[in-house]
């Protein structure tokens, strides 16, 4: 044995688990790091545009509230957001990692378009029904199919669901070739322009007012579905520990098939609003990655809905906002996905500080002397 | 099928599977060390847009560049951006103890576009018109052999590709050979494994995770860089096809059940797959969308497979995607 | 060459719970030094401290007279200290050569060949055997632990350090422990052993060091006291040793096990055709190996393994009329049947508790589904907690805390009160008292002599054999998935169980007394 005696010095930091920290200094430190984040963000604008960051903010909120017709995009893409996080919720409280809601939205997407071409003449409120329980058993087909493998074999969900991404948008590509409007436009155009068949219609004299009655709706559904019902008691049972829900008579594989189908239902019905309720087509383009946003949405928010709309505004905020800076500096849109992921690096990592808490070596001595 | 067509869906399917074998040995180097790394696309993002800056930089002030300066800087760049997504991300998953999924997914959100915003505006922030070429690197980065290219059929299937297709399989037996040979291969298995175990026998098991990590992504990036120069000829697209290869990069590990070699006829096969349908006759437009599902389909069909199968020698890193902390109690 | 370690002052906290306070203790080559205390005492703490595993927050360490920072297992490796966890420290994956080689970066290649050849004379010198190319999944427990002794000797290590080494084994795999160590010890080598045990105490160390609640109370040489002293000094006070056995009274036949053989999703059978009857009224003990089939008996009765075809599962109601079978039935059918079955499974919380939840929505783990309504009820399991949380003393900062936070007493009443909730007709218990004070033990054992006076079936895995031998009616024994044999726990002796638990044909005449 070699008698290697250093003297060693003590580690500058050691880091400890924190017993438990008072919610307002949780909640400090996750302002901090929004502040840090949005600091950040500015300088980097400002790096390329060189406008200064007080301007930057100014235009990003003239971006997102600027006008009614903005202020109520912005809500609607809020609502977007967070219809999909509600439908990730359960998935994830039962530590099932669902990353499909892209295709998931795709497939409710899908379902929608095709309703409202083929069967445009129904009367509109049928219409509109059909569409929702279409799409949102598309959706739910979507998320059926990794389920039932997980729960028969264990077969690893997140690249099952990632791949029926991929699968629905090829999908979606193939059937905009087949709905492709005009001829040689490889797009399919809005559908229905003139009678507006399938397209919701205006509450209180507000375009997206429906959106937001509904998603609402949802997530107040899904929060008692989780927080009273048995069935989220299963679910919050299964995603603990599938020994202990076994041993409590849970049959463990149809609570997970059905939690998945829930999940891809919603997220399905989030494809429904997306033809439906905003753009009135499709394309591949129509979950536009706010499947994969959707899910750090979800789980930074711990599926509780209320932070998750706290979350999902700041996100779409700084969306619309960077995409306002874009245009008028005639960059391209791909900057407010950049800023977008800065304020979840930060965000991210501020929960380390409210886990743990560091100790530093002067620190110590002074306790271990008092 | 001819043989001409036949002869160019091989040599396809060798080019799209480069891009995804670097994605793929980078992965599984950072896998073995339990880090489940969901930020593949946007490291490939990341090599692909600074390896293009860069050499774009240089051609615009050089008006002769010089060859082993292009790829120099090139690959320099490419290799510095993707360990520096890589050091991001191993910030927050093995410093911060972040979950790996999340932090993933946010690094490939954050660095899709960067890569895309840069791609897209740099020729106008550069005060230039119309689409970013950088015709000098991208002709370096496709160079071959003469002689040993225009031999009949094996020189169309082995030797018309650029270094990098090379690169990446001396890549993957390399990091075979490191894994299953090397007392550092053994130490970082055992960190991925049980990470437990291998700090109580003296492995610094933060050091390994990082430095796995990051030259995984270094690797990974290079897979991005390939794409750009080799691919799609050292121009930019803003269609997303990186990020699909990204996750495809991903599948295969799993495909290849964390073995490099393994990964190497994986990596064709996809290829072979995803070309396919230029090459059967009488499809519509449609159905060759169809027929691009074919990579996926394949892959979910493979993880199922494996699934049912269940051998112990084929499992992933016991405690990939688990983060530590030696004072857990 | 060795030097003694001293440890001063040692302090160690964990949030607010302290795990160490003022600790001294020395230690000397060519020794072996128990340390003594309860679970919980701070005795594995203390030891991962001279190990690297965590730091202390206070107090000073000296090794040959400097002191030293040991930051890490490889600056304790460097001082010559090896640690035996009481988790086996292996990666299960790579063979047993790998692992003993893992972080020492003799070469940049790795040659197991060479490993194998000083490995072997390792072997010979101490008297082990290692097969250097055997996967570590592939190895019982005893080899594990072959194992971790040869991997810290191969490193050269003068202090070796035992976590409860005996936990896991037979009488007799014990036996050669202690012989092996007795070696070491010739050879210069300073020995530690972790436990609880008293009888190991007495039998292979030379000076014991005794904590309570983490602090030093105090040490002796092992051969100027006795048990009863020592005892004294672990607890704080003077406790009786010995557990209650009243006599049975109206036996009578509960659930009788016919020809039942499990086999596992990976063709392995775990039972074998296994046949025995539990009465009610007595305690009936399970002894064996860890990993013999003591978890599927327990699972299988309670409805989650699946038996082979041929087995009988027979189970008479109290009132002695119906007799259900319940081979095939769920844990919900087993239950709708009228079963009273209450079950504390080995993994508190892993299986029998969702850890993250607080104690009310535990309480209804097992009947949440009671009723017709879609939402759960919550009424009746708040008021069972609290009763539970009065009844048993539960220690908790409130109701609705998560039971994870809690000790793992605390944590074992929660589950126990709430299976004794239901006034069972037959109680499984899957090793109720490991991890556990003694105090807590006595009242886990107090509780079920409650049920067995209440003429409920106790059935009792155990692994101290000292326990079972003093606590159960009859202890079946059971060696690989079979039955090897039950005896009276009155008259029989721990070599004789011992020697069950290894050999299938012995004591063949004990069979269902």
């Amino acid at each position: 044995m070699k008698q290697k005696l250093k003297e060693h010095k003590e580690p500058f930091v050691r880091i400890a688990k924190r017993v438990k920290i008072e919610w307002w200094k949780a909640w400090g430190i996750r302002g901090i790091a929004l502040v840090g984040a949005l600091l950040v963000c500015a300088a980097i604008i400002y790096a390329v545009v060189a406008l200064n960051p007080l301007q930057v903010y100014k235009a990003m909120f003239e971006g997102a509230f600027g006008t009614n017709k903005r202020l109520w995009v912005t809500i609607r893409d809020m609502m977007m957001l967070l219809c999909i996080g509600v439908g990730l919720a359960p998935a994830f409280k039962m530590r099932f990692w669902n990353i499909g809601a892209e295709g998931q939205i795709l497939a409710g997407a899908i379902a929608s378009a095709a309703c409202m071409i083929y069967l445009g003449t129904l009367p509109g409120i049928l219409l509109l029904l059909v569409m929702f329980l279409c799409s949102a058993v598309a959706g739910g087909l979507w998320g059926l199919f990794p389920g039932v493998f997980k729960a028969k074999w264990n077969t690893n969900e997140t690249l099952f669901t990632l791949m029926m991404n991929y699968i629905a948008l090829q999908l979606v590509a193939f059937f905009v070739a087949l709905w492709e409007n005009p001829r040689g436009s490889n797009k399919v155009g809005i559908i229905n322009p003139n009678t507006r068949a399938g397209w919701f219609p205006p509450l209180f004299g507000q375009d997206y007012a429906l959106n937001v009655i509904l998603v609402l709706a949802l997530a107040a559904i899904m929060f008692l579905y989780l927080k009273y019902s048995k069935q989220g008691y299963e679910i919050a049972v299964v995603g603990e520990s599938e020994n202990t829900a076994r041993y409590a008579g849970i049959r463990v594989p149809s609570v997970v098939i059905r939690t998945m189908t829930i999940s891809g239902a919603v997220c399905g019905i989030a494809g429904f609003l997306v033809v439906s309720g905003a753009s009135h087509t499709i394309s591949i383009s129509s979950a536009g990655g706010r499947g994969f946003t959707a899910i750090i949405v979800a789980w930074l928010a711990k599926f509780n809905t209320f932070v998750m709309i706290l979350i999902a505004g700041l996100l779409v905020f700084l969306e619309k906002g960077a995409i306002e800076i874009a245009s008028r500096f005639d960059l391209n849109n791909f900057v407010s996905q950049m800023i977008m992921g800065i304020l979840l690096f930060f965000i991210i990592g501020c929960e380390f500080f409210i886990q743990y808490e560091l100790k530093f070596r002067d620190k110590k001595h002074k306790e271990a002397q008092a | 099928m001819s043989l001409d067509s036949l002869l160019a869906l091989l040599q396809a399917a060798i080019v799209f599977g480069t891009v995804i074998l670097f994605g793929s040995v980078g992965e599984i180097l950072t896998e073995k060390s339990g880090n489940l790394n969901l930020g593949v696309p946007g490291i490939m993002y990341l090599g692909g847009i600074a390896g293009l800056v860069g050499a774009f930089f240089y051609e615009m002030n050089n008006p002769n560049p010089v060859p082993i300066l292009c790829l120099v800087i090139a690959l320099g760049c490419a290799i510095a951006a993707a360990v520096a997504g890589a050091a991001i991300f191993g910030l927050l998953t093995i410093t911060l103890r972040a979950n790996q999924n999340v932090a993933g997914l946010t690094l490939t959100i954050f660095s899709g576009g960067v890569a895309n915003f840069f791609g897209g505006s740099l020729n106008r922030l550069a005060g230039g018109v119309g689409q970013i070429s950088v015709s000098a690197t991208s002709a370096v980065f496709r160079a071959n052999i003469p002689v040993l290219r225009d031999i009949p059929i094996v020189g169309k299937l082995l030797f018309s590709h650029g270094f990098m297709v090379y690169l990446s399989l001396i890549l993957a037996f390399a990091v075979s050979w490191f894994l299953k040979r090397t007392s550092v291969g053994l130490n970082l298995r055992a960190v991925g494994e049980n990470p437990a175990t291998a700090d109580a026998a003296g492995i610094n098991v933060t050091k390994y995770k990082y430095l796995a990590t990051c030259i995984g992504g270094g690797i990974t990036g290079l897979g991005g860089l390939y794409y750009v120069m080799d691919y799609i000829k050292g121009t930019w697209a803003n269609d997303y096809t990186i990020e699909s290869l990204g996750w495809l990069a991903v599948a295969l590990v799993i495909f290849a059940s964390w073995r490099p070699t393994r990964a190497i006829w994986g990596a064709y096969l996809f290829g072979v797959l995803f070309w396919l349908y230029l090459y059967i006759n009488g499809l519509s437009r449609g159905t060759k969308e169809l027929f691009k599902m074919l990579p996926y389909v394949v892959t979910i069909g493979w993880l199922i497979i494996v699934s049912l199968r269940r051998s112990r020698e084929n499992q992933p890193p016991a405690s990939l995607g688990l983060s530590y902390f030696r004072e857990e109690r | 060459m060795t030097n003694e370690i001293r440890m001063v002052n040692i302090r160690k906290t964990f949030g607010e719970v302290v795990a160490n306070d003022k600790v001294c203790l020395t230690i000397n080559p060519g020794e072996i030094l128990s340390l003594l205390g309860e679970n919980g005492s701070g005795k594995t703490t203390l030891m991962n401290m001279l190990s690297g595993i965590y730091q202390p927050d206070g107090g000073h360490i000296f090794v040959g007279g400097r002191e030293v920072v040991i930051r890490s297992p490889r600056d304790a490796f460097a001082l010559g200290i090896g640690m035996i966890h009481q988790h086996f420290k292996l990666v299960d994956v790579l063979t047993a050569a790998e692992n003993i080689i893992l972080g020492l970066n003799e070469g940049a290649l790795t040659d197991l060949k060479a490993v194998g050849v000083r490995v072997k004379a390792i072997c010979d010198r101490y008297g082990f055997v290692v097969e250097p190319d055997k996967k570590v999944y592939e190895m019982s427990v005893s080899e594990k632990q072959t194992l971790e002794i040869v991997k810290l000797l191969y490193r050269g290590a003068e202090i070796l350090i035992l976590d409860e080494p005996t936990a896991v084994l037979t009488p007799q795999e014990t036996d050669m422990l202690f012989a092996v160590m007795r070696n070491m010890k010739e050879d210069g080598k300073a020995i530690i052993i972790i436990t609880h045990k008293l009888h190991e105490v007495m039998d292979i160390s030379d000076r014991v060091a005794v904590l309570r609640k983490g602090l030093f109370i105090g040490e002796v040489p092992t051969c100027e006291t006795d048990p009863q002293k020592l005892t004294d000094m672990m607890v704080g006070r003077a406790v009786s040793l010995n557990i209650d056995r009243p006599e049975p009274k109206e036996r009578r036949e509960c659930l009788s096990m016919k020809n039942v053989t499990v086999v596992d999703s990976d063709g392995v059978k775990k039972l074998n055709d296994v046949s025995f009857t539990a009465y009610g009224g007595e305690i009936l003990g399970i002894a064996g190996i860890s990993g013999s089939g003591q978890k599927e008996l327990l699972e299988t009765v309670a409805g989650l393994c699946r038996v082979c075809p041929g087995g009988v599962i027979a189970y008479t109601a109290q009132d002695g009329a119906e007799r259900d079978d319940l081979v095939g039935k769920s844990p919900v059918e087993i239950r709708n049947l009228g079963v009273r079955l209450a079950f504390v499974p080995e993994d508190r919380l892993g299986m029998g508790l969702v850890g993250s939840m607080g104690i009310p929505d535990n309480m209804m783990l097992r009947s949440y589904k009671e009723g017709h309504s879609p939402f759960t009820n919550r009424k009746k399991p708040k008021e069972l907690g609290a009763a539970v949380v009065r009844d048993l003393e539960v220690v908790t900062p409130g109701l609705t805390t998560p039971v994870r936070k809690l000790s793992g007493g605390n944590v074992q009443k929660v589950l126990v009160g709430r299976e004794l909730a239901a006034s069972p007709s037959l109680l499984m218990t899957a090793y109720a008292v490991r991890g556990l004070d003694i105090n807590t033990s006595y009242t886990i054992y107090r509780l079920l002599n409650e049920q067995k006076g209440r003429g409920a079936a106790v059935i009792y895995v155990g692994e101290d054999l000292d326990v079972l031998l003093e606590l159960c009616d009859r202890i079946l024994v059971l060696c690989a998935g079979q039955i090897s044999g039950i005896v009276d726990g009155r008259n029989t002796t721990k070599e004789e169980v011992g020697l069950m638990m290894t050999h299938l044909s012995a004591a063949e005449e004990g069979v269902d007394s």
